[in-house]
């Protein structure tokens, strides 16, 4: 074994300093939000607030959760994450199953059919005239149908499948078993990891989704959680109100906003760290037949 | 009626029916009905929500009303296409397109692979696990948010301003000052997107033979020629085909997160196809002018994929499929 020169030691010694340079950027932000979200409005005005809370208090905390919309919305985002998710999982287990067959008579065009809509999709406009027009707007669907089916998670499965050994299910359809019952009782148990990868996935995916029910939600008891704190933003930062007069209530939405922010991201960031293995995974399995 | 899997007869002349034969549809639907009616759900979905969009984007050559027939009243021919194409706003957003794809390209193609390498350097486990756990979370969160902690974090009483002000800088309205959005998106690009982005080539770097690394040293290689002559060859596989999904994708600057940040001061800088279609279709209720405008931001995007692989896969043999 060869020392290490000088030179690659230097190098070492730099390396060091630029990934904990990463890190402190990557998180100043997030501990920077947190301590305007326990600060006083003052403190936070004359810009004394950096990584420590200033003239520490919770009453922001309890105006943001004392307002029943906040809450409404925050529901929303559950029941709308609970039932997409479902219904996107139940589909794209359905399509990757059917299109990992190789002896299928077909496969290539239905596999041609969910490859093309990623390199060519329709676009805004005709999206909100089709949702508009099947009467989707200001129902749950709006959020739910139009991004059903993800083709990076479809082909992810269809990899997965592909990968599983084929002798089990040739010997349970010898034994007499169906299509749906080697899916159910044989390939299904299998997938575990595979489908706990795809729950998170579309879960991540719908929590953080805005623009849907920002496009197709006309009511604000309607609006996910995500809306709710777009209209925060841009209310207080509408670029055509900047007066002195208005500098107040720009102030005081400061840290209102730091609290829903902070309120927003929480449930991703206490699971983040049992998930994220999952979605690297996922990612490369992906990568490896994509 | 022919059944593939009857007993040979003896009769019959023993050559023919032992070549494999294709089965016809009617077969294959009689063996594999189940599977395919497993399909009909999804494939509604498809037909439904992606290729009926794209059969809708017939209203940029008809007359769409609101409310009226979901593929318009009558056919106008180009006349749209020849409005944007004379509209000098949409020849701005076009150019403010090209700048702000251009750069993230510039900036989020290359970042990733430098860090990857930089993480591929680190030899004690912990420390890179633990670099990468922190570099991927901002992938995690809603743009919302993002957006979010990029106006808290540039506010006039922000952590950026009290640098400045530490600096004996004047504080800057960041948000509101075109000269500096192309920056705050760029950057913001970057922090987003830069860890998660080294996942595909640390799993490249794994892949790489240690053989050649100990020839490499038996040559009298140090680690900077390593690095150039085994390491960059080993990843570049996977660089192609992420500079080509990023070509493909280079129109396609982040439509929602603009739409977040910007606002009527930024427009000069900050007005993209996307955002300004979005106005004119869906704010101003002109469907069909901002279709037609969407047609051709789509039509371009699919010739950038296409024109990007066909040249990859002449020079060096790398396509996407």
């Amino acid at each position: 074994m060869v020392r290490p020169t000088r030179g690659y030691r230097v190098f070492q010694v730099v390396n060091g300093f630029v990934l904990a340079g990463v890190v402190v950027v990557t998180l100043f932000p997030f501990v920077n939000i947190v301590a305007r979200s326990f600060s006083g409005e003052h403190e936070i005005r004359s810009g004394q607030v950096t990584l420590w809370p200033k003239g520490f208090n919770l009453t922001t905390y309890q105006n943001v959760m004392s307002d029943p919309l906040f809450w409404i919305n925050y529901r929303n985002t559950v029941v709308y994450t609970v039932v997409a998710t479902a219904i996107s999982l139940v589909l794209t287990t359905c399509y990757a199953y059917v299109l990992s067959k190789h002896r299928l008579r077909g496969r290539a065009l239905l596999v041609g059919v969910a490859v093309f809509t990623m390199f060519f999709n329709g676009g805004l406009i005709p999206n909100y005239v089709l949702v508009s027009s099947l009467e989707l707007r200001n129902t749950l669907w709006a959020i739910v149908l139009p991004n059903a089916i993800n083709v990076f998670n479809l082909l992810v499965m269809k990899a997965f499948f592909e990968s599983l050994p084929t002798e089990l299910e040739e010997a349970a359809s010898v034994d007499g078993l169906g299509t749906y019952g080697i899916l159910a009782r044989i390939v299904l148990p299998l997938s575990k990891a595979v489908l706990a990868t795809m729950l998170l996935f579309y879960a991540v995916q719908f929590w953080n989704s805005w623009f849907a029910g920002f496009l197709y939600m006309d009511r604000q008891e309607l609006f996910p959680v995500t809306v709710y704190l777009r209209n925060l933003i841009a209310g207080a930062t509408s670029g055509t109100d900047i007066t002195a007069s208005s500098e107040t209530a720009l102030q005081v939405a400061a840290s209102i906003q730091a609290v829903t922010i902070v309120l927003t991201m929480l449930p991703i960031m206490l699971v983040y760290p049992f998930i994220q293995r999952y979605f690297v995974s996922g990612v490369m399995l992906g990568a490896v037949k994509g | 009626m022919t059944l593939t899997r009857t007993p040979q007869r003896v009769a019959e002349p023993p050559t023919a029916p032992l070549r494999p034969r294709r089965r016809t549809w009617g077969q294959a639907l009689r063996r594999d009905w189940q599977l395919y009616s497993l399909a009909v759900l999804p494939l509604l979905f498809f037909l439904v929500f992606r290729y009926l969009p794209m059969i809708g984007n017939v209203i940029a050559f008809r007359r769409y009303e609101p409310g009226g027939d979901l593929l318009g009243e009558y056919w106008v021919g180009l006349r749209y296409f020849e409005m944007f194409l004379n509209d000098p706003t949409f020849w701005q957003v076009f150019a403010n397109t090209v700048i702000i794809g251009g750069l993230t390209l510039l900036f989020c193609f290359p970042l990733p692979i430098v860090l990857a390498l930089l993480l591929n350097e680190v030899r004690t486990r912990w420390l890179k696990g633990f670099v990468q756990t922190i570099s991927y979370l901002p992938h995690f969160l809603s743009i919302v948010v993002i957006a979010g902690l990029i106006f808290q974090t540039l506010a006039v009483d922000g952590v950026v301003n009290q640098g400045m002000r530490a600096l004996g800088q004047d504080p800057v309205a960041f948000m509101q000052d075109p000269a500096w959005f192309r920056t705050i998106y760029v950057s913001s690009e970057v922090w987003q997107t830069v860890g998660w982005g080294t996942i595909l080539y640390l799993a490249a770097l794994t892949t790489i033979d240690s053989d050649l690394y100990e020839q490499a040293k038996v040559d009298g290689a140090n680690r900077w020629r390593q690095t150039w002559h085994v390491t960059l060859p080993g990843i570049r596989p996977t660089m192609i085909t992420l500079l080509i999904l990023n070509i493909g994708t280079f129109l396609a600057v982040g439509f929602e997160k603009i739409l977040l940040l910007y606002n009527p001061l930024t427009y000069s800088t900050a007005d993209v196809v996307a955002t300004y279609l979005y106005r004119v279709g869906i704010v101003s209720g002109s469907f069909s002018y901002a279709a037609a405008i969407g047609l051709f931001e789509s039509l371009i995007g699919l010739a950038l994929v296409l024109g990007a692989n066909t040249i990859s896969r002449r020079t060096v043999g790398t396509s996407l499929w």
